[in-house]
């Protein structure tokens, strides 16, 4: 159905018109009528339900004069825009973007630097996002990636720096960019581009925050100074460089490099990540959080869950004010406001200053009992259910999938 | 142990005053250098020797400190790499970033190119050093820690991660020596051209809502942050429950 809004004139004159027969029908409700006792009755719940009007707006008509037209129930929402598709098909040079990828998804800063290498590409160029390993991305077209080059192989896996610099050196080769841009983050980007551009023999404008007519600028020293200079071949860009591409859907064709990338001679090994205390790490930087509210009874099992997961506590306001947990483990507007990449809000209905708390975190899970809380709105997955029952089963299922991870190790 | 260890230092700026102090970054440098190396540790400058803020190094119990004599908006890269060829170093220490000047962070990793050394970066701790190889904790974001085996020679450079710089002393600092050394200078090309400026505050990103109506910016102004319709497990059993949470956090890879 379109969304055109098209008037029935028969309609109109047939609800205008009392006399004809099937004016009643037209009706949408009858709001005052003669009682039994003679008194007059209405029923105000049918007015204030209103009717929809012709800009697809409620509107309530008291006067009596209401003439319902809403027939079909005329959609309101508009159907979801289709952004214009920008299409490089012969691309005169590339744009090589190295987007960190923090767990296999594109963080705001490659966004961000994305928006950067769309502006330097312009209508000619096309942007190369260079991804190494698995993905869990799916919108590489809505983030302005002209075309994808995936490039797997076990020896890209774990630390390889080296490994990933003669993966960067084979694109270099393969398809000249005019520019190389990566983020200049501690996630891997600033290290990465740092060992390409001693590689290449290129010298890198490092913390660039703005690109402008063939001038970049970029931090200089402790952040007390700018370095102004020409626009180098690679840049090390910091976050909130440029704007993320929002007008455009782009079509991130899958390319593939000719050569396979010559394995380098591993000097590093990498012997897997250690176990951190994670009741040591700032609550700020922590990646893994389970934060307990109100509806935790056992704070025992509480604590006995974290550990099992692995994961840094926190708490509701309301929890520290009950003296459960230390005031420096609250999370939200006033306590801290946490950054970490899964949430899980256990017995947490979500007030809007703890939300303000989680803003920036990337999965919640939600474990409550109200199924109509604010929390479980905003939550990526979320269980109805006792909060203890489900802890204790998620123990249980951690220390399974644990034990199963050893034996096949074994 | 008998490894070699050498740290680079610089001058730092006090991130308020400006004031020459002693490098954050590069004191921990040193500090890593003396629980490894004790009293052998060799701390090398390459800058300006009558430089004062020089002695708060020498005041962490340094008995003197080499410095290759350099102007301001020199290129130390290759006065540095020789004088690390030439001392026989097998692990040399440094900081991220210097404080002054250009600040790239790119010294330690153009050194290592030069040297043909590997390169760790952010190291936190050192575990063990036997054999030509150095095992070693590299400090991660998120105060997550990797372990890796590295082979020596090795260069490494160290951030907020590494153990806090102790105190620098008044008396060591004054008689602590600052040997200073002639070396050869080449300029940096890039100065030349490009100038360094008091730092401009970058503009705050504004949050702009793209909408056609007023209706939806008003919307947009005064929703509620919502995730848009998560998954929402009704009327299961615990154990169900806790496996699809379970299954989420595998597949973010949190569950170590």
């Amino acid at each position: 159905m379109s969304d055109i809004i098209r008037r029935d004139p028969r309609a109109e004159w047939i609800a205008r018109n009392r006399l004809h027969p099937l004016h009643a029908a037209m009706q949408t409700q009858q709001t005052s009528w003669m009682g039994p006792n003679g008194l007059m009755r209405k029923n105000p719940h049918a007015i204030a339900a209103g009717f929809i009007g012709p800009s697809g707006i409620k509107r309530i008509d008291r006067s009596g004069a209401q003439q319902g037209t809403g027939v079909g129930g005329r959609r309101t929402a508009a159907a979801a825009v289709q952004l214009p598709l920008h299409q490089v098909p012969a691309p005169a040079f590339y744009i090589a973007v190295v987007p960190d990828m923090v767990g296999g998804r594109l963080s705001s800063h490659d966004r961000d630097l994305l928006g950067l290498a769309h502006s330097l590409a312009g209508n000619d160029g096309a942007v190369l996002a260079v991804v190494f390993g698995e993905h869990k991305e799916s919108n590489f077209s809505t983030a302005g990636v002209d075309r994808l080059l995936v490039i797997e192989g076990e020896s890209f896996e774990g630390y390889a720096p080296e490994q990933l610099v003669q993966g960067l050196r084979a694109v270099d080769n393969h398809f000249t960019p005019r520019h190389w841009l990566l983020p200049d983050s501690r996630t891997g980007g600033g290290e990465l581009g740092r060992r390409f551009g001693a590689a290449l023999g290129e010298r890198p404008a490092t913390r660039v925050w703005q690109v402008k007519d063939g001038q970049c600028i970029g931090r200089a020293g402790a952040g007390q100074q700018d370095l102004q200079r020409a626009v180098p071949r690679l840049i090390l860009a910091a976050a909130e460089c440029a704007e993320p591409v929002s007008e455009t859907r782009h079509e991130a064709l899958p390319v593939e490099l000719s050569t396979s990338v010559a394995r380098s001679l591993s000097r590093i090994e990498d012997l897997g990540s250690v176990a951190v205390d994670p009741a040591t790490i700032a609550m700020a930087e922590s990646e893994f959080i389970v934060s307990g509210g109100n509806g935790v009874k056992d704070w025992d099992l509480y604590h006995k869950a974290t550990a099992a997961l692995g994961a840094t506590e926190g708490a509701s306001r309301v929890a520290v004010d009950d003296g459960f947990m230390p005031r420096n483990r609250q999370v939200g507007a006033t306590g801290t406001w946490v950054t970490a990449r899964v949430y899980v809000a256990v017995g947490i209905s979500g007030a809007i200053q703890h939300l303000q708390g989680i803003g920036a975190c990337d999965k919640v899970v939600a474990i409550n009992m109200d199924p109509g809380c604010d929390m479980i709105k905003r939550a990526d997955l979320s269980v109805i259910g006792d909060s203890s029952a489900i802890l204790q089963a998620l123990i249980e299922a951690v220390d399974n999938f644990r034990s199963g991870g050893q034996r096949d190790a074994a | 142990m008998s490894t070699k260890v050498i740290s680079l230092v610089s001058i730092g700026a006090h991130p308020s005053s400006g004031r020459a102090r002693r490098a954050e970054q590069d004191a921990r440098a040193v500090e890593l250098g003396l629980q490894l190396a004790g009293d052998n540790l060799q701390v090398v400058h390459a800058g300006d020797p009558r430089e004062e803020a020089l002695r708060a190094y020498l005041g962490m119990g340094l008995d003197h400190l080499d410095v290759l004599e350099q102007p301001a908006g020199a290129d130390v890269l290759g006065v540095l790499g020789d004088y690390l060829r030439d001392a026989g170093a097998q692990l040399v220490l440094t900081g991220s970033q210097a404080e002054t000047g250009e600040g790239s962070g790119m010294l330690p990793f153009l050194l290592a190119e030069k040297l043909g050394w590997p390169l760790v970066v952010g190291l936190a701790e050192v575990e063990s050093i036997d054999n030509g190889t150095a095992q070693v904790l590299q400090a991660l974001p998120r105060g997550q820690r990797r372990r890796l085996k590295v082979r020596l020679p090795l260069l490494a450079t160290v951030d907020n991660a590494a153990p806090k710089p102790r105190q620098s002393a008044f008396g060591p600092a004054r008689r602590g020596v600052l040997a200073a050394r002639n070396v050869a200078i080449v300029e940096d090309e890039l100065l030349v051209e490009a100038e360094l400026q008091p730092a401009r505050p970058r503009p705050k990103r504004l949050k702009v809502i793209k909408a056609k109506s007023g209706a939806d910016r008003m919307k947009a102004a005064t929703a509620k942050a919502s995730g848009g319709g998560g998954k929402v497990l009704k009327d299961v059993s615990p154990q169900e429950g806790a496996e699809a949470i379970l299954k989420l956090l595998v597949e973010e890879g949190v569950l170590r």
